[in-house]
């Protein structure tokens, strides 16, 4: 009893269900089935992105990957001018997609590697290429549509009522959880995450493990780019922005330490569906948007207070 | 590599030199005292909330609520001078306003993250969320105004021959030399290069991380009013820009991100060679859709090239 009481997935399971009853109170039918399929939907998009985040932030050394608003941007950029609005063009259109992000989260993990550059320093520097490279592809006017198959895929239901996001999302779920507890590469990122010294003598190879970390969350920021093509069915620049401290707050709701070795991604997954219900809820109550963007930051203030604090000095 | 080493800023002054020489190539004008004070009216604001920052990044903190205490400060001094019939007496009063708005800001941080202990990076983008709803609270839209003679005063002189900007400026290098000499500075030193011998020293950490983020609100507040200077008018939203800047600033002025090491004068040094590279990539008459690329190309490495070279 104890133990389950102290559970980390504890505090965001306990907060989803608030935010529901207080939801339903508030409106009837904010917690009916359609409308939390909605919600899901919108939480598996942020919660692909911050997958990456979480694998970052575990392998630690104040690992945080400030680019993946980019990188999401880049890679709903890309997918739509390669899928053209055609469903054939699929088949290379997300692995190609995927690459590119796989490629600038190496570029990213080099810098924090081999050049032992600090994370957010180096990924706020290469939000910032990214950023001008959006710039020079589009020359200011977006153009490329989503496929229809990845339309339907996050927008239409496939199996009792679900869209194919949310049985992709926990495949995901499934593969990441067991890449990260039952794989050599997962315990590598615990081991580095927790002591990157002990890590480096017992034989783990801690500049390809770390890397790679970045590079996996580059993969999966673009994933969460052609998601997010699929939901909106066409592109704007900036419309990766709006992942990139949430998904680093929906990690630390999940209850992973942003120091790096404790953690995992099923916290993350709760982490994202809280912070997608909260805002939805917001929504749902009659208070004027500035009163919505209040409440919100000082519930994430309250979050930290609940279980965010770093320990006490005096032992 | 010897002097490198002793004066802590010495790279971004030499990166300062080569960006003025080569802005002074392409803009022949740039040299000219009026083009000087104009630029310098131009980076002032981002100078000074680095300057803020930095106290923060010194004490091993980051905040990331600065831009959104710029937009706050902004859009509380136009309120309050419109509101009270942009009198002199008006501005004066907008201007204390503004001023108790960053100490108060500031104040909050300061004690969520010295007293409660939450962790920086989270708590701030939290407090800045709600900052930036208050500021849409005062204001809904960009708008209001300020008496024209506010921005004809920041862009005038004093006695005649210095331009307020400079005044401003060194003011700001001012107050930051003395407070380097008081006790808080060196307290600041110890608690971000090593927090838990600081605390086991029996330094007042808490008190010390409180005052870095009052000391960081309140210089976020002076450049809300210096951007007033430029623009004179309301705009909930025109601060968040700086949040992250401030950060490139602090880290290109050589200012160690894990705390405990850094200066000043550095991000001052810092934020004016972001502005050059700006300057320098506009009047290289580059095609348009390339400057964002390269300015960003530029600023990954020299940010990079800062943290390696500060290295010891």
């Amino acid at each position: 009893m104890n133990s389950l009481l102290r559970h980390p997935l504890l505090a965001p399971a306990l907060a989803i269900v608030a935010i529901l009853v207080v939801g339903q109170a508030i409106s009837p039918g904010f917690a009916r089935f359609g409308a939390l399929v909605d919600q899901l939907t919108i939480a598996a998009i942020l919660a692909v992105v911050a997958a990456g985040q979480t694998i970052v932030i575990l392998s630690g050394r104040e690992g945080i990957d400030l680019s993946v608003g980019g990188v999401v941007s880049l890679g709903a950029l890309v997918a739509g001018d390669l899928m053209a609005a055609r469903d054939a063009n699929v088949v290379f259109a997300i692995p190609a997609v995927v690459a590119i992000g796989f490629a600038i989260g190496v570029v990213n993990g080099v810098g924090v590697t081999l050049l032992r550059i600090p994370p957010l320093v180096v990924t706020l520097g290469t939000a910032g290429v990214i950023q001008g490279v959006l710039v020079l592809l589009t020359q200011g006017q977006t153009s490329g549509a989503a496929a229809p198959a990845v339309i339907k895929l996050v927008t239409q239901p496939l199996l009792f009522g679900l869209p194919g996001i949310l049985y992709a999302w926990a495949a995901i779920g499934a593969a990441l959880t067991l890449l990260l507890r039952r794989t050599r590469l997962g315990l590598e990122l615990f081991a580095i995450g927790s002591n990157d010294v002990a890590a480096r003598l017992s034989g783990v190879r801690v500049r390809v493990t770390r890397t790679l970390a970045y590079g996996l969350s580059g993969m999966f920021a673009a994933l969460g780019g052609v998601l997010v093509l699929g939901y909106t069915g066409t592109v704007f620049i900036g419309v990766g922005d709006a992942y990139v401290l949430p998904s680093v707050i929906a990690v630390v709701i999940g209850g992973t330490r942003l120091a790096g070795g404790t953690g995992g991604y099923a916290g993350t997954m709760l982490g994202a569906v809280t912070l997608t219900l909260l805002q939805s809820v917001l929504i749902t109550v009659n208070v004027p948007a500035f009163g919505r963007q209040v409440i919100f930051g000082l519930a994430l203030l309250g979050f930290m207070l609940a279980y965010g604090r770093e320990r006490r000095l005096r032992q | 590599m010897i002097a490198l080493r002793r004066v802590p800023w010495a790279l971004p002054a030499a990166l300062f030199l080569i960006l003025a020489a080569i802005n002074a190539i392409l803009q022949p004008s740039f040299v000219k005292p009026a083009v000087v004070v104009s630029n310098l009216g131009t980076f002032l604001p981002l100078a000074i909330i680095s300057v803020g920052q930095t106290y923060v990044i010194l004490g091993g903190g980051i905040d990331l609520s600065l831009g959104a205490i710029v937009s706050l400060v902004n859009v509380v001094v136009v309120g309050v001078v419109e509101g009270m019939g942009a009198s002199s007496w008006a501005l004066t009063a907008g201007i204390a306003a503004g001023l108790g708005t960053g100490l108060a800001c500031g104040t909050l941080n300061g004690v969520l993250l010295g007293v409660l202990r939450l962790q920086p990076i989270v708590t701030t983008f939290a407090t800045s969320i709600v900052f930036g709803g208050l500021a849409i609270w005062v204001r809904p839209e960009a708008g209001g105004s300020l008496p024209d003679a506010y921005f004809e005063g920041y862009s005038g002189t004093v006695l005649g021959v210095f331009p307020v900007p400079v005044l401003i400026l060194l003011a700001v290098l001012g107050s930051a030399a003395l407070l380097s000499r008081t006790r808080f500075y060196t307290y600041l030193l110890a608690t971000g290069g090593g927090l838990q011998a600081a605390f086991q020293t029996g330094l007042p950490v808490p008190r010390v991380k409180i005052a870095s983020h009052v000391l960081a609100g309140l210089f976020a507040a002076v450049a809300a009013l210096c951007v007033l200077g430029e623009t004179a008018a309301g705009d909930p939203l025109m601060g968040q820009a700086f949040t992250l800047t401030s950060v490139s600033a602090v880290v290109l002025g050589c200012t160690s991100l894990s705390g405990g090491a850094g200066t000043v004068v550095g991000s001052v040094l810092g934020a004016i060679i972001i502005g050059l590279i700006n300057n320098v990539i506009f009047f290289a008459k580059l095609p348009f859709v390339y400057q964002s690329m390269v300015q960003g190309l530029i600023i990954l490495a020299a940010l990079a090239g800062g943290v390696l070279v500060t290295r010891r």
